[in-house]
């Protein structure tokens, strides 16, 4: 059983209005350092080895047909044990 | 094409000959399913049924709308996993052998995630979900689902959504504007388009695009909510008439 981390981002792009909030709010909290916040998602996934194929090519293809949407969102995913 | 403008904001479009049969797709969390029916049903007087995601055929039918609501509790983004129902796999045949979808709301997001219909819609600008009356310019209304308007017609009709921002690559907008695939434009009650009257931050002031072969259409505004003068306007009955022509 390996563990997979999976981190999705909005594009650069693409203005982030919930970042925008919480800026907005770490900044009347007295936090006047902080430059952009952008908000993604984190997910943890528990996949078992099919044997078909490469774990890492198999969850590239569940990011790119459903845990991120390419035309909004890049993803990173990291493969724990 | 013909523009066939209704005489009288009540008047039922009198047709002969063979009515178009309507489907109206029901996903978990589909809410606005009963008033797209009554729309067609009691309102256009066309044979519609309800169809459930879990089915697997659209047959028989030539218009297929997909409602609005929080289909799967709009877990993960916006019709992310109602686009992997059962049912979708029709509706993308459907679509290939020129059939007819109309995506209201969520249907439109849907449409996106299922790309149907290019781009997607995030969270509005403001981070509010809004609802409220808006007016919409048309900006093609020589396509199925704006043919009995009038080129720059202004329609007044409600949107009620919290991630109804349209939002596409450059060369994907350009595509949009250069084939007059934007059918519906957020504008002030003047016609004129203006970034305080945009709901959401659209790009462009999108309110509703269409397919490359002008046969699926997504729009964020609700034409089913305005289809009578008791509602507050009958406007949006225009896009639901002109699908009536549709097997004209």
């Amino acid at each position: 059983m390996a563990q997979v981390k999976v981190v999705v981002t909005l594009k650069p792009s693409l203005l982030d209005a919930q970042g925008r909030v919480v800026q907005d709010a770490l900044h009347s909290m007295g936090y006047a350092n902080v430059g952009q916040v952008r908000i993604g998602k984190y997910m943890e996934l528990e996949v078992t080895a099919n044997g078909k194929g490469d774990l890492n090519s198999e969850i590239k293809e569940m990011c790119d047909r459903l845990l991120a949407n390419p035309v909004i969102e890049n993803y990173t995913f990291e493969v724990v044990e | 094409m013909s523009v066939i403008a209704p005489t009288h904001e009540d008047s039922r479009l009198s047709l002969g000959g063979a009515k178009p049969r309507f489907a109206v797709v029901r996903f978990p969390g589909s809410n606005c399913d009963q008033d797209a029916f009554f729309t067609v049903r009691d309102v256009l007087g066309c044979p519609v049924e309800y169809v459930w995601h879990q089915e697997t055929s659209l047959k028989g039918f030539d218009v297929v709308i997909l409602p609005g609501g929080f289909s799967y509790g709009d877990y993960l983004r916006t019709g992310a996993v109602a686009r992997f129902a059962p049912i979708m796999d029709s509706v993308r045949a459907h679509a290939e052998r020129g059939g007819y979808v109309f995506g209201i709301c969520n249907g439109f997001q849907i449409l996106c995630e299922a790309h149907l219909l290019p781009g997607a819609l995030v969270r509005n600008a403001g981070c509010k979900f809004v609802c409220k009356q808006v007016h919409l310019r048309v900006e093609n209304a020589d396509t199925p689902f704006t043919r009995t308007c009038k080129p720059g017609q202004i329609l007044r009709i409600p949107v009620a959504h919290g991630e109804g921002r349209y939002t596409c690559d450059d060369a994907t907008l350009l595509e949009l504007e250069q084939a007059n695939r934007v059918l519906l434009r957020y504008v002030r009650p003047d016609g004129q388009t203006d970034d305080t009257v945009n709901p959401n931050g659209s790009l462009g002031h999108i309110a509703g695009i269409a397919n490359a072969r002008f046969n699926v259409m997504g729009m964020m505004p609700h034409p089913e909510r305005a289809s009578e003068k008791i509602l507050g306007s009958a406007d949006g009955r225009a896009l639901f008439e002109s699908l009536m022509l549709a097997l004209k």
